[in-house]
């Protein structure tokens, strides 16, 4: 079919000002020790690790290395405290999680800010996704403290020990509210440790957990990269472990984690198909591909990263999807009119690079937009690839950028068998007008989350995880409490 | 075995076979182990099942996987309920097939009625755990947002080596009720009961594959049962600690859930709840914009 000729054209004649968002509100300490036991501690061993800002190559801040002996050390503390704690009345408990709720939403510009400054995403996302919805985690979640024996029916419940919990670069301040809250609200205690690439706002959030007066030792905080992690997993003395990242380090977890009565959680990689159906609204559609794979650089385990579109549409699918993508920024993260920031390390762009040429080696073709990258810092333009096939890399491995592979299908059960076809099962997305389609799509796709008619949306109400080899449990909602509960018979 | 005293009839004994996609085959590996009676007598030559028995058995159990998950959970519990009717018409048997291995009359007997008490339980479950599991989601953004469950796939399970009949439902039922599928290793020194509960199913209008039920040697199987890469879970009965060390690190491979039941007194009534479905239930979110 003929395509219309009236492209979107925002770098034609008009340009955006920038609009930075400004920092000298925002305090970052040239240096940052370990949060353990109400009190930031030098590391044992006296080793430190830069920081960096990825859109600048630029240092922000030094920040210790935990060791095996500072694992330990936070782990004692949290065990310390736990028992205290655990007998803490729920109530009092709830309106400890409240208050941090209440102080991050006080703080929420600064921590947009360094959430952007730390890990390179836009400013927008983090102003108005991940800090607010990780606000939102703590408040829901200090609801549930006095509410626990409704969760449950017919068993009684006790919290686990110590939790440790490892999360990942890509939503910082996000995922370690989703680790701590319910952790917490189920009387547990933690230790957490933020990814090596992206720990200043984990730092930040320890100095609102000491302003909010917890006990010392309820949660405690250590930076550090795969040995810190691995310290954590197997101290003998932790009693949960929440982990969210790749599936191969899932998979090393979960094989140390044998043998041990640790209970464990587990968000792993995803390869989500997004599907657009001939009938779908296709300017929405296309609005929800570009959120589904371009959110967040694409460093999003439930990224849309496969495109299954109908056949009939395709080519107007495509093509509405490239002018699209050439409106799109790329650039300063806090810059409010950046659509997508920086990719988060030089050793994840390469990642990302050697997908891109394996793309290509395996015969699919490639289209990048046109936009232009600032010369410092880790960049990847929106990128798509077509005539690729199913057992194509680019199709199968998770890529965790801005990269789409694009498929085709005719009938319905093309679309689920597909889709379906990767050891992944995080998520999914559906675009169709037919109320029956969308149910029938969702029940046959196997995945923990499925948005139909949108994409990538988060609250601290639904539960998010995966099937298969994306992950073990659920976190959020009623169901993510019984991460961190021991259920026993009343 | 028994033999005839004079002027009565021989008894038939029977073949106690191994159980694939609705049929009866014999272990294709042609081994078998011996079963015997406290005195030393052979009671039955048990087929020592093979890694390819199971592996036929796994794809039996995928390929009838995503029609039994569509059967109604009205259906699903109306079949429940017909394997415990036909349980409670071969009551007799299973009494005498577990005194044979050597549970006494008055206990085998009672793990036969609870036996089938706990297949009626479950079938109960069918049309229930969902609205008891499944939550509507009040998010602040303006869509509809819903959980439900769906059957984790195909389960893989080890089933309790020291009660062989009531052990054997009691995992069976809660997997099977709630869609998925399942290969089972029956106890190994209690056999007989399973091969026989297998002819129930069979009798019950349950579909070829759901069911797949192996006798053989647990030492030998167990790797295969945790490491089969089409398997979503492992529900793991009894054993020691190395050996569950063992299930869960072959179980890594592919991330599978590890369900350890241990130290379980079957024939209690605690031992029956909905969170034993619930452990092989995947939650999953959907959600649609509420707009015009």
């Amino acid at each position: 079919m003929a395509i219309p000729d009236n492209k979107l054209a925002f770098n034609d004649g008009w340009q955006y000002s920038p609009a930075p968002e400004s920092i000298d509100h925002i305090k970052v300490n040239k240096k940052y020790e370990l949060f353990i036991g109400g009190d930031f501690v030098a590391p044992v061993e006296g080793k430190y690790f830069d920081t960096i800002n990825p859109a600048t190559e630029e240092k922000l801040s030094s920040v210790g290395l935990a060791s095996t002996a500072d694992v330990d050390k936070a782990v004692k503390a949290a065990r310390k405290a736990f028992g205290p704690w655990s007998r803490l009345k729920a109530a009092e408990r709830g309106k400890y999680i409240y208050r941090i709720a209440r102080m991050l939403q006080e703080r929420s510009r600064e921590f947009a800010a360094i959430e952007s400054l730390d890990g390179g995403k836009p400013i927008r996302e983090s102003r108005d996704v991940d800090i607010p919805l990780a606000a939102a985690h703590f408040f829901y979640y200090a609801g549930w403290a006095d509410k626990l024996e409704y969760a449950f029916p017919g068993r009684s419940v006790r919290p686990l020990g110590v939790a440790g919990q490892i999360i990942p670069w890509n939503f910082p301040m996000l995922m370690a509210s989703w680790k701590i809250a319910p952790a917490l609200a189920c009387g547990n205690t933690v230790v957490l440790k933020p990814a090596e690439t992206t720990p200043l706002t984990a730092l930040k959030l320890a100095e609102v957990i000491a302003d909010a007066g917890l006990p010392p030792g309820v949660v405690n905080i250590i930076t550090g990269a795969g040995d810190t992690g691995a310290a954590m997993v197997n101290h003998p003395d932790v009693d949960k472990v929440a982990f969210t990242g790749s599936t191969d380090v899932g998979r090393i977890i979960q094989k140390s984690l044998a043998g041990t009565n640790k209970k464990y959680t587990l968000e792993l990689g995803g390869k989500a198909a997004n599907i657009i159906f001939a009938d779908a609204a296709i300017d929405q559609a296309v609005e929800g591909i570009v959120n589904g794979i371009f959110f967040n650089q694409g460093h999003v385990c439930c990224a849309g990263s496969r495109l299954l579109v109908q056949e009939s549409v395709a080519d107007e699918v495509v093509q509405k999807l490239k002018d699209r993508m050439e409106t799109l920024i790329v650039g300063d993260p806090l810059d409010k009119n950046t659509d997508i920031g920086a990719i988060n390390s030089p050793e994840q762009l390469a990642t990302i690079e050697s997908y891109l040429a394996i793309g290509q080696d395996e015969g699919g073709e490639m289209f990048q937009s046109s936009c232009p990258v600032p010369d410092q810092g880790y960049w990847c333009r929106p990128t798509i690839f077509t005539g690729v096939s199913q057992s194509n890399r680019v199709v199968q491995d998770e890529i965790f950028g801005p990269v789409l592979a694009i498929q085709t299908f005719r009938t319905f059960d093309e679309a689920v068998s597909k889709a379906n076809n990767t050891p992944y099962g995080l998520s999914g997305g559906i675009w169709t007008d037919k109320g029956a389609k969308i149910f029938k799509m969702t029940q046959s796709i196997r995945a923990g989350v499925i948005w139909a008619n949108t994409f990538n949306k988060f609250d601290p109400t639904s539960p998010f995880g995966g099937y298969k080899e994306s992950g073990v449990g659920r976190e959020g909602g009623l169901h993510g409490l019984d991460a961190y509960l021991k259920l026993e018979a009343q | 075995m028994a033999t005839a005293a004079e002027g009565k009839r021989l008894a038939v004994a029977k073949t106690y076979k191994i159980y694939i996609d609705g049929k009866f085959p014999r272990t294709e590996s042609g081994r078998y182990f011996v079963l015997e009676d406290k005195k030393g007598a052979v009671i039955a030559n048990i087929c020592r099942g093979s890694r390819k028995d199971f592996r036929n058995a796994m794809v039996a159990a995928r390929a009838a996987q995503g029609g039994w998950a569509k059967f109604s959970a009205y259906l699903r519990g109306q079949i429940l309920y017909r394997i415990a009717e036909m349980l409670e018409g071969r009551r007799e048997q299973f009494i005498a097939e577990l005194v044979l291995q050597g549970v006494s009359a008055r206990a085998a007997e009672k793990e036969v009625d609870t036996s089938i008490d706990r297949l009626i339980y479950f079938a109960g479950w069918a049309d229930k755990y969902q609205q008891v599991f499944s939550s509507v989601n009040p998010v602040s953004s303006s869509h509809f947002n819903f959980s439900v469950l769906e059957p984790t796939g195909v389960v893989s399970m080890l089933a309790p080596e020291t009660s062989g009949l009531l052990g054997l439902i009691s995992n069976i039922a809660p997997t099977i009720v709630g869609g998925n599928t399942c290969v089972v290793l029956a106890s190994e020194s209690l056999p007989l009961c399973a091969i026989s509960f297998a002819e129930v199913l069979h009798a019950s209008d349950v579909p070829a594959g759901v069911v797949n039920i192996l006798t053989g040697f647990r030492s030998e199987l167990i790797e295969h049962f945790a490491s089969h890469m089409d398997v979503n879970a492992v529900i793991f009965c009894d054993g020691d600690k190395e050996t569950a060390k063992a299930v869960q690190e072959a179980a890594s491979i592919n991330i599978k859930h590890v369900i350890r039941r241990t130290d379980t007194d079957w024939s209690d009534q605690s031992a029956q709840h909905p969170y034993l479905v619930r452990d092989t239930q995947e939650v999953k979110t959907i959600w649609h914009p509420i707009g015009t």
